[in-house]
């Protein structure tokens, strides 16, 4: 009953500065991408998600301005995982009979609005406001500290963590809208400036004006498109944080979406042929393999080390769009994008030095928000069916 | 690197943390724990997030503890140290790191609070390597 969902429609924005565009114009240019890559139309559309990105409350705004008419709305915000929770959230409202075509739109433009990541100067009064913003407890340092946690308890290296970078940056070379198309050797990643140790400047993901948009919809309206089938398996979401006396920097709540995901779709890490995952930093990319089950807690060093990552190289491809780290992270939010590249993938449509061969199921990942703190995870577990 | 000072900004108080932030000011750093499920946790809260209890004193650490985690954040303005601080009652804190030389720092190293003043006035509590 939960495989009756399926992605229709894909589309990423080409734009990495859009200086002349609003945000809610970047919605709706996505929105007319990924219905034109379906074949639907504006009206075919009666299911409607978005996350914090999209201005104005919940979804009220940005459906006025695209004069949306749904059946169903979803505003859900985990950060930058959002959009891949709700490829969930659509299925089930698929399901229960509440939509039938559903857009997910993710768009932003913090490169024009030169808006830091998780900036701290005006946070309102949320719980933990007091206690944080005092300490300018950024976003860098977030995820600095859960690399540096990593490399005491485990041994993982700065070499090895580069090995991240080197790959997507070898994928986004076949990228031509990718922001840094060169590839870099774990030399460069290394003598780049450390930004908040250990991580250095090549460790951290571009910050990109853009976005993109899917479209999720029921079997019968699949089924009519003259496109390839692409089918949501399953997704989890999950929420992780610290209360002080359990923390813990090294797990993340992947561990949680990922058993779900898996669960639903009754499949294994050993069934995936290609993996989109969240590379907000390098280590983001390192927890979430372990977290997914890709290798045991622990040893993700050894397992992204040696190119082990590069599609044609490795044994597990991952962000062959070049991810966050070379391409693309529109409004510091990266998760469309991994739905976009997964995708591609398994419609075989991804750059020919990139595509993996017979790649039948594929995961994309979420992994945002503060990573020793509060975060949010998202996995959805993709199919193709030929 | 060496770090002389920390710019502190001033903190939203509300009335579940007035406490935390007035103690601050007479020099003690308290942390939240449960009067029904003995879990101590921390940023402080009003019901303790382990077991719902409302039954949550907010207690005076002893103020030292060891550094669990930290990154000298070099794009800062000044360049600052934010660290996990664990305490010795089992808590970790959230916090800033002074008067150092971060080269020498390390995961394990004996820390204590010190309390600085923020751009407002209001103390808050930091941590600075132990003498002992």
């Amino acid at each position: 009953m939960s495989h009756n969902s399926f992605i229709v429609g894909a589309y990423e924005h080409p734009t990495r500065l859009a200086t002349n565009k609003s945000v809610a114009q970047l919605h709706a240019e996505v929105a007319i991408g990924a219905l034109e890559d379906a074949g639907l139309t504006k009206d075919d559309i009666d299911g409607f998600f978005c996350a914090g990105d999209a201005p104005g409350i919940g979804p009220l705004s940005i459906l006025e301005y695209l004069g949306l008419d749904v059946s169903y709305a979803d505003s859900t915000d985990i950060g930058g995982s959002s959009p891949i929770a709700q490829v969930g959230h659509a299925m089930r409202a698929i399901r229960d009979g509440k939509c039938n075509v559903a857009l997910i739109t993710s768009a932003g433009r913090p490169r024009s609005e030169v808006a830091a990541p998780g900036d701290l100067t005006e946070l309102p009064e949320y719980p933990e406001s007091g206690f944080e913003v005092p300490y300018r407890a950024a976003l860098a340092p977030s995820y600095a500290m859960c690399a540096q946690r990593h490399m005491y308890e485990f041994g993982t290296t700065s070499e090895q963590l580069a090995w991240i970078k080197v790959a997507c940056s070898h994928h986004a070379q076949h990228n031509p809208y990718a922001l840094l198309p060169n590839p870099v050797t774990v030399e460069e990643v290394l003598a780049s400036p450390l930004i908040s140790a250990p991580l250095h400047r090549l460790d951290c993901c571009v910050v990109t004006d853009g976005g993109g948009a899917v479209i999720v919809a029921r079997q019968e309206v699949a089924k009519s498109l003259n496109r390839p089938v692409i089918r949501v398996r399953g997704v989890g979401e999950a929420v992780g944080y610290t209360r002080g006396s359990d923390i813990n920097l090294t797990t993340s709540a992947v561990t949680k979406s990922a058993k779900s995901a898996f669960f639903e779709a009754k499949v294994t890490p050993k069934d995936i042929k290609y993996l989109s995952t969240y590379d907000s930093f390098t280590i983001t990319v390192l927890l979430a393999i372990e977290d997914l089950g890709f290798c045991e807690k622990g040893q993700g060093g050894r397992f992204v080390a040696d190119g082990n990552l590069i599609s044609g190289i490795g044994r597990l491809p991952v962000n062959t769009d070049g991810g966050g780290l070379c391409s693309n992270h529109p409004a510091h939010r990266g998760g469309i994008t991994k739905i976009i590249e997964t995708v591609r993938q398994l419609r075989g449509e991804a750059h020919p030095a990139v595509q993996v061969p017979s790649c039948d199921l594929a995961i994309a990942n979420g992994l945002g928000g503060m990573l020793d703190r509060r975060h949010g995870a998202a996995t959805a577990i993709l199919e193709r069916i030929s | 690197m060496q770090i002389y000072d920390v710019s502190l900004r001033a903190p939203v108080r509300t009335p579940e943390t007035n406490m935390f932030w007035d103690s601050a000011n007479e020099g003690n750093l308290l942390y939240g724990k449960c009067r029904d499920c003995c879990k101590p946790h921390y940023y402080p809260r009003r019901v303790c997030p382990f077991c719902f209890s409302m039954k949550v004193d907010f207690v005076k650490a002893s103020g030292y503890g060891t550094v669990y985690a930290f990154s000298l954040f070099r794009r800062g303005r000044p360049p600052y140290i934010s660290a996990w601080i664990m305490l010795e009652e089992g808590v970790a804190v959230l916090s800033n790191i002074t008067d150092c030389e971060s080269d020498k720092l390390k995961i394990g190293a004996p820390v204590q609070v010190v309390f600085r003043p923020a751009e407002n006035g209001q103390k808050i509590p930091v941590f600075t390597p132990s003498l002992l």
